[in-house]
């Protein structure tokens, strides 16, 4: 199945990854936030919408790495949302119970995250497939109730959770706390994808793409395939780990109930809709996952509004049908569908 | 030119009542003088979308208002999104609310896990968080958060109740418990300790499942095994029906005392075998649509009628759908004595002053009481037996004076 | 000891449970080569067509046959129409595409009959037999039920031209074209023979434990893994992985119990009963990876 996953997949999307990430961009990233900030100085951008794109710049951090790890390695998991969890209540314990500054959280979360990631991935080296898919499966199940083990209770403070307390902007900068938590985001995303982009211009990165192509290849060539593997996946669970770390700053609350099982299916269907190997894709991935349900929601009001029907209408039936239509119209992810579009595009302006 | 000065005196006089009246119309965000905006927040999917009847109920009620003219003669705007359960979506919806749909305040927003994440916000904010829907006993504390209020008996106070009624009943208590393992569970097992009190190591075993587990057998047997005499089931409805069916089948017939939250005959006793019901105590507070003694009740009437007008694809024998109907009449009538005062702080001082207020669908004796220092609106329950297919009050109203 | 052996029993009722779902599973992946993560909720959609049949009067041996024949039609009609377009696709958006029809049947469920349990009567009489304070009598018969349906695979798969023809087409969908096999048609009888034991599943399970739409959502993982724990590929297999996750999750929970009675420390109860049980079903496959009753593939490089 992993090896399917990939070969089949990897290059429309592969090829739209040729995302140039020049001065170009750079500036773009830096006028962009400004522009929005003196938006919201002007009052166009309400703090709620600050929130939200905080939201959709935390799950494309979350679905790149289950696009490091799935995409680029050939590896799946249906439970990324665990080290979400982790990264999460690392961060909330931090601050909550040792006084942290929310600068210094976020790198000792990514470390935890990636030692419970490399940690898991170990054992997972021997599993494919179905078998890597329980095995991730359970342990999305499983993270909610371990939360609540009895013994580590007074850590986790069980099902009642973790109020964290936001920090207020620093230095008396002008900013509302969602303004500045938008900022926080954004940076460390950036910061995120560049590092991401260069991991796989490396040695690394091809040294990935090589054991996702074709493992026993790789392993010929001389390709440690174990050790890759098992890095892999602790990289991939600390870029979802930072996600939840400001995920949870974000809510200022942590609980079991946050973290269910549902949260690692929408962070594997933003990665599968957005684009599987590319780094567009998460970003596509991320806005996917934090609009889809609103959407859902709004529409199904709607529907019900409009048509009296003999059934309670439900926003999942919504979700339902425009995942499915999605994948017809699009099987290789919005930035895949994107590709070819363009090659259809350009290929009609040629002629 | 007498004349003249009379009209200008009336005239005066006028414009004096006219300010006199705006003076007296006083708005926060959210209201104005044709409306009142109502959020709401509610788990329409995920594991626990079986409340979603709940707001679809309160939703359907103030269609009903509206369609009666409002209140006051303002139509209420009752917006309601789905957290799915699950704590971040409420915060994120919650301030939708408060930001994006300006509110005038936020109502019954369920399960204590998400209102603990929402009410230090609304709190900060000023914003009335009304009539959780949760028996959490966290909600009623006006000193550190005079914006929250709670509702129905909290599930401490129940858990006391069923703990003296044990020790007062049951000969050489040894008590079992089935419990789910999260906020609500914890709340019911800490209530029924305290009123255990010297006597909580008459709690010979503790047995816990997980909403996510597909049956309770196994933790049946292991109570029984205990040797357990009295048994408290602390479950929603699914499970305390599996509950009540598995110990009738294997045997175990201790004094059964089942948590309110299930106490609900058309969907647990009758699921669970009215044989495998009979003698379970439970504690009540409203009535159950499904038993028949209700079945010639004015109440009940005017609920059924409004079931098939205004949610007719409603579950007419869910607990869930009386439960919204008589926490929105609750409502309705806060909004009725606010007036034309519609500030948060008057939304909030109504609230706090409800004197023996009744309710439709509660049962007789039961009344809502509130005061500045009491932001628990229901505190008293009547115990009741099931006997034949349906409940039999016995005893006087309870309510937990000790505290 | 009393206990033990209850807990056993009870275990072996899960496991039926367990049992019934994993043989759906696999039927669809000797079949098709997928995981169908819908198959949980396609099983209890058609629990409930059965049960609106029963409702209106049909009894339960009448009800399912005809629940059988209608989602078999409808397993046939949704690998035409949905899965069809999606033959090339990367396995990851058929996975999506399943997340797409699990929501759906939820959502669908939930909205026409509510989210209220619905009691189903068992199709079994209640009668005394030896060890019935182990076992309870409905489940006793789901595990027969689960028995007959394994032998009646198990027969189809390796006796029949029709069962031959499938596995053939799954193994090697080019070769069985040449073959004269018509692998697209394989591939819809296979959802099709999917669905029509999905729904002996929900049929069997839905007395056990109540009809409402979450019912299969928790089944669902722990047929997964009793599926894969058998062999993926091999019906009895699964069938006997069932029955041991079922168990061995009930042990867990009464040894977790019995250490903590008899010397009061706590290490596992009810709460990690499940974890416990995953850890040791994956420590298992990363021993034996192809399961305790499964082939060992050798791939061509």
């Amino acid at each position: 199945m992993a090896d399917t996953v990939a070969s089949r997949n990897g290059t429309p999307a592969a090829s739209a990854a040729g995302f140039v990430w020049g001065y170009r961009y750079g500036l773009l990233l830096v006028v962009l936030p400004l522009l929005l900030i003196a938006g919201g100085k002007a009052g166009f951008v309400s703090n709620f919408q600050f929130l939200q794109l905080s939201l959709m710049i935390v799950y494309a951090i979350a679905v790149l790495g289950l696009n490091l790890l799935t995409g680029f390695n050939g590896q799946i998991s249906l439970g990324h949302g665990a080290f979400f969890a982790a990264g999460a209540y690392t961060a909330a314990i931090l601050i909550d119970q040792h006084n942290w500054p929310l600068w210094a959280t976020l790198p000792m979360a990514a470390l935890v995250c990636f030692f419970a990631g490399y940690l898991f991935g170990l054992p997972a080296l021997r599993l494919e497939g179905h078998y890597l898919a329980l095995a991730t499966f359970a342990l999305a199940v499983a993270v909610p109730q371990i939360l609540k083990y009895r013994h580590l209770e007074p850590i986790t403070k069980g099902v009642m959770g973790i109020n964290v307390f936001k920090s207020d902007p620093p230095f008396g900068l002008p900013l509302s706390t969602d303004q500045w938590m938008f900022l926080v985001v954004l940076a460390v995303a950036a910061f995120m994808f560049w590092i991401a982009r260069n991991l796989l211009d490396s040695r690394t990165g091809r040294a990935l793409i090589a054991i996702r192509d074709h493992s026993m290849a790789a392993s010929t060539m001389g390709i440690n395939v174990a050790h890759y593997k098992a890095v892999v996946f602790g990289i991939s669970a600390l870029y979802t780990g930072l996600a939840g770390a400001l995920h949870g700053v974000i809510f200022e609350f942590v609980s079991p109930d946050s973290f269910r099982f549902e949260l690692s299916i929408a962070i594997l269907v933003g990665a599968v809709v957005g684009g599987i190997a590319s780094l567009p894709g998460a970003v596509i991935g991320g806005v996917f996952v934090q609009v889809i349900e609103k959407y859902a929601d709004a529409l199904t009001k709607q529907i019900s509004a409009a048509v009296q029907l003999p059934l309670e209408l439900d926003p999942w039936l919504i979700y339902g049908i425009v995942l499915i239509a999605l994948m017809y119209a699009m099987p290789t992810g919005i930035v895949g569908g994107m590709a070819v579009l363009w090659r259809r595009l350009k290929a009609m302006r040629g002629l | 030119m007498g004349l003249c000065k009379t009209l200008l005196a009336g005239a005066g006089a006028l414009a004096l009542a006219a300010t006199a009246a705006s003076a007296q119309k006083k708005y926060d965000e959210g209201a104005s003088d044709t409306e009142i905006r109502i959020g709401h927040t509610n788990p329409y999917s995920g594991p626990a979308s079986a409340y979603g009847q709940i707001g679809k109920t309160i939703e359907a009620y103030f269609k009903m208002v509206n369609d009666k003219g409002g209140i006051n003669g303002r139509k209420i705007t009752f917006i309601t999104y789905d957290d799915g359960y699950a704590p971040p979506k409420t915060v994120e919806m919650v301030r939708k609310l408060v930001e994006e749909d300006k509110v005038l305040f936020v109502f019954q927003t369920l399960g204590t896990p998400s209102n603990t994440a929402i009410h230090k916000y609304l709190n900060g904010k000023k914003v009335p968080q009304l009539f959780v829907a949760t028996g959490a006993s966290v909600w009623g504390k006006p000193q550190e958060y005079p914006w929250t209020m709670g509702w129905q008996p909290d599930y401490q106070t129940e858990g006391i109740i069923y703990a003296k009624h044990i020790l007062a009943n049951v000969k050489d208590p040894k008590i079992a418990v089935l419990m789910q393992n999260d906020d609500y569970g914890r709340d019911y097992l800490n209530g029924f300790k305290r009123g255990l009190g010297k006597d909580a190591d008459k709690i010979v075993q503790v047995a816990t499942y997980e909403v996510a587990d597909p049956n309770i057998d196994s933790q049946i047997i292991q109570l029984k095994n205990s040797g357990a005499n009295a048994f408290f089931n602390i479950t929603t409805p699914k499970f305390a029906a599996l509950a009540i069916k598995k110990a009738h089948e294997i045997g175990w017939k201790p004094a059964h005392y089942l948590n309110n939250v299930s106490a609900s005959v058309g969907s647990v006793m009758k699921p669970a075998g009215l044989e495998a019901s009979q003698a379970i105590v439970t504690a009540a507070y409203l009535k159950d649509p499904t038993d028949p003694q209700f079945q010639n009740d004015a109440d009940m009437g005017t609920w059924r009628a409004f079931m098939d007008k205004y949610y007719p694809n409603g579950d007419k024998t869910s607990a869930f759908t009386t439960y919204g109907y008589a926490v929105s009449s609750t409502l309705a009538e806060v909004l009725k004595r606010a007036g034309d005062n519609l500030t948060r702080e008057n939304i909030m001082k109504q609230a706090a002053s409800l004197k023996a207020l009744e309710v439709p669908l509660l049962l007789p004796g039961i009344k809502i009481n509130t005061s500045p220092t009491d932001f628990y609106p229901i505190q008293s329950v009547r115990l009741q037996r099931f006997e034949g297919e349906t409940w039999q009050l016995f005893g006087d109203v309870l309510s937990n004076e000790a505290d | 000891m009393e206990q033990l052996l209850q807990q056993v029993g009870a275990g072996l009722a899960n496991g039926a449970i367990y049992a019934s779902l994993a043989l759906a599973l696999v039927m669809i992946f000797v079949s098709t080569n997928h995981i169908n993560f819908a198959q949980g909720e396609m099983a209890m959609f058609s629990a409930y067509i059965a049960w609106q049949f029963m409702e209106w009067g049909l009894s339960f041996w009448l009800a399912l046959p005809l629940v059988m024949a209608l989602s078999f039609t409808t397993g046939v009609v949704i690998e035409r129409t949905i899965l069809r377009p999606l033959h090339g696709a990367p396995v990851l958006s058929v996975v999506v595409v399943f997340i797409g029809l699990l929501t759906i049947f939820h959502a669908l469920a939930g909205g026409i009959w509510t989210y209220t349990i619905k009691a189903v009567p068992s199709p079994f009489p209640e009668v005394a037999f030896p060890g019935s304070g182990y076992i309870g009598s409905h489940q006793l018969g789901m595990i027969g039920v689960t028995v007959i349906v394994l032998i009646a695979l198990f027969t189809f798969f390796r006796f029949t031209p029709l069962g031959l023809a499938m596995r053939a087409a799954a193994q090697n969908p080019a070769s069985a074209r040449l073959a004269g096999i018509s692998v697209d048609w394989m591939l819809a009888l296979g959802w099709g023979l999917a669905a029509a034991v999905g729904a002996v599943a929900g049929c069997m399970v839905a007395p056990a434990v109540y009809l409402e739409p979450n019912m299969m959502a928790s089944i669902l993982l722990y047929g997964f893994a009793g599926a894969l724990v058998g062999g993926i590929s091999s019906p009895g297999g699964a069938v006997a992985g069932g029955f041991i996750v079922g168990v061995l999750e009930n042990l867990i929970a009464y040894l977790g119990n019995v250490v903590e009675r008899t010397t009061g420390l706590y290490i596992v109860g009810n709460g990690e009963k499940l974890t416990v049980a995953l850890v040791i079903v994956i420590a298992v496959l990363t021993l034996k990876p192809s399961g305790l009753f499964g082939h060992v593939t050798v791939e061509r490089v």
